[in-house]
């Protein structure tokens, strides 16, 4: 009976780590442009925040071969020729992490040409680190085995 | 949760027995080996659009981490094609034993290397030239020919399967894993086997061969070397070999005191945690160095990664479970609190290979209509495009496996802890920074 309790208010406290609503600081969204360089297989910069809200555009520059841009939970892509800039404006309505990756296919490594797009905090990463933490509090505090 | 004896249904044990039914998946198996070898050599130089690194990459590995191995154990081994020639010619027959055996050498396999430090190294040479064993249509059809033809060869000078026990890449960590599976091969009854005369299980039969991997059942109590090819239930003369479906990581409260099988557990951890920042990161250099194999980036990758496996990991977690006596109880002891990082290690595998494959998935239709890039359309699904799948559940998915694969690992240490007679704490704590780098790379 302790024992179903304990594991129903872990799971719960994990229910909360989760999915409980967070205060999200308020920026006035901006506009936000960026230039993206393509190359085989890497994008300069591949790692970018902003916020939630922005108006984000991206510039990107292909400096070898033809180079996509797709960014993953948005749905939305461009692709640049040689030498040539196409332009991606779209708005960061989506809190979180999302991987963007090249959507053309490329050479031999195109699958792993990524980059990375952070929108505000990335708040499932620091909920997921404290379901671990939560798990391990909860494993510390099972009866373990008999020796 | 106690076992449930699957050979007791009559339709499910007479699927067994009969050697029809895993002849056909053989053939497939083999036919499809085949061809993705022939893919890789002579099909499309772009992997996406290649038969041999999107269905042996993306479409079988997905199978085998998210499906075959947690749920079935060595379930792959059972139907794997590349022993196959190699045993049909060993055996001088495909079905039942012939009259007449050929004669190949027979050697036993060396003692001093009855261990899995060759898979292990042979896992590793994969997994350092993975960037472009991965990426690479040639190579892939390259290395998948190296092991049909190693196979064969080993056949001819040592017993059984040699290749599949002591030299496979895949074999080894497939092993290591199936200790969490929820289903077995195991005996009925202990006094059966030992008064069984001749042991044919082990030994062969005029029923069938004596046991392909070189295990005698009536000795099994974990799923790691057993290849689930079922041989020993067509030749028990009792009916005393039961296919069992069980709990979870059952095998895992017995923990392993072997080192091989230990830094099997770090090499997998470790290679699962390296690829999600080389491969699934944003960091392009690290990519460019994993590729250029030969230049002195990558042969300072090569140095990085085997110090993290081979160093860093294992001297951490060395610092977890020190108490030091002497070197035999300390091995010991380091050897069976490592069982921890199997179910963290499987789980880190399937987060990896979640975002891998649900990215890639979609090339299969493209490459089924089009598998060397011909410009072929079999299905009329040669034109569908590149779009990546469920990536709304990637995280949750991710999440929930790595957390599971914590909790899944602290309890294991636990008990782990507890035969070594020390505090699991450290070695919890181990796992949940693990978890935390993982978490980190993937999210």
């Amino acid at each position: 009976m302790r024992f179903s309790f304990s594991l129903l208010l872990f799971v719960m406290a994990g229910l909360v780590v989760a999915f409980a609503p967070l205060p999200v600081q308020s920026i006035a969204p901006r506009e936000r442009i960026f230039r993206i360089d393509a190359r085989q297989y890497a994008y300069s910069p591949s790692e970018i925040h902003v916020n939630a809200g922005d108006t984000v555009t991206f510039e990107l520059v292909s400096t070898d071969v033809v180079h996509g841009l797709y960014i993953d939970g948005y749905d939305v892509s461009v692709e640049a020729d040689p030498g040539q800039t196409a332009t991606l404006t779209f708005t960061t309505n989506k809190p979180g992490s999302f991987r963007f990756r090249c959507n053309v296919t490329c050479g031999a490594m195109h699958p792993f040409m990524i980059g990375k797009l952070t929108v505000g905090t990335n708040l499932w990463l620091y909920r997921a680190f404290g379901l671990a933490g939560l798990a391990v509090i909860g494993v510390l505090m099972w009866p373990g085995p008999k020796a | 949760m106690a076992k449930i004896e699957l050979t007791r249904n009559r339709f499910i044990k007479n699927l067994l027995m009969n050697r029809y039914p895993q002849l056909a998946v053989f053939f497939v198996m083999l036919v499809g080996y085949i061809f993705a070898i022939h893919a890789g050599l002579i099909g499309t130089p772009v992997g996406s659009h290649n038969f041999s690194i999107v269905f042996v990459w993306i479409a079988w590995w997905a199978i085998l981490i998210l499906i075959a191995v947690p749920f079935f154990g060595r379930g792959w081994c059972a139907v794997c094609p590349i022993p196959l020639p190699a045993e049909w010619l060993q055996r001088g027959a495909v079905l039942a034993p012939p009259e007449k055996k050929p004669r190949w050498l027979n050697l036993r396999w060396p003692k001093a290397l009855r261990n899995i430090w060759l898979q292990n190294i042979s896992f590793l040479l994969l997994a350092l030239f993975s960037s472009v064993l991965l990426t690479t249509p040639n190579i892939t059809g390259i290395a998948l020919a190296v092991m049909l033809f190693g196979a064969i060869g080993l056949s001819t000078i040592f017993e059984r399967r040699a290749f599949c026990r002591y030299l496979c890449p895949v074999g080894g960590f497939i092993g290591i894993y199936a200790q969490t599976a929820p289903i077995e091969l195991r005996i009925k009854d202990k006094q059966v086997c030992a008064s069984c005369v001749g042991k044919p299980c082990y030994n062969g039969s005029a029923a069938g061969y004596g046991c392909p991997w070189d295990v005698f059942p009536g000795g099994l109590t974990k799923n790691t070397y057993c290849g689930l090819c079922m041989e020993c239930i067509r030749t028990c003369p009792h009916d005393n070999i039961a296919l069992n479906v069980r709990p979870f990581s059952a095998d895992l409260a017995k923990p392993s005191a072997r080192m091989d099988e230990s830094f099997k557990a770090f090499i997998m951890l470790g290679s699962a945690m390296i690829y999600a920042g080389v491969l699934l990161g944003p960091w392009g250099a690290l990519k460019a160095a994993a590729y250029n194999v030969g230049t002195s980036a990558w042969f300072l990758y090569a140095i990085l990664f085997l110090a993290i496996i081979f160093i860093i990991m294992p001297a951490l977690f060395a610092l977890c479970v020190t108490r030091f006596e002497n070197l035999d109880i300390f091995r010991k002891r380091f050897a069976t609190l490592s069982t921890a990082l199997i179910p963290l290690g499987l789980m880190a595998w399937v987060a990896f290979s979640l975002s891998f494959v649900l990215t890639n998935a979609s090339y299969i239709l493209a490459s089924l209509s089009d598998p060397l890039g011909l410009g072929w359309n079999l299905f009329g699904t040669a034109q569908t495009a590149w779009q990546p799948m469920f990536t709304s559940i990637l995280a949750p998915g991710q999440t929930l496996a790595l957390v599971g694969g914590l909790i899944w690992s602290a309890r294991t240490g636990q008990k782990a802890a507890n035969e070594a007679n020390i505090s699991p704490v450290p070695v919890i704590v181990y796992c949940l920074a693990l978890t935390f780098v993982m978490l980190w790379l993937l999210l």
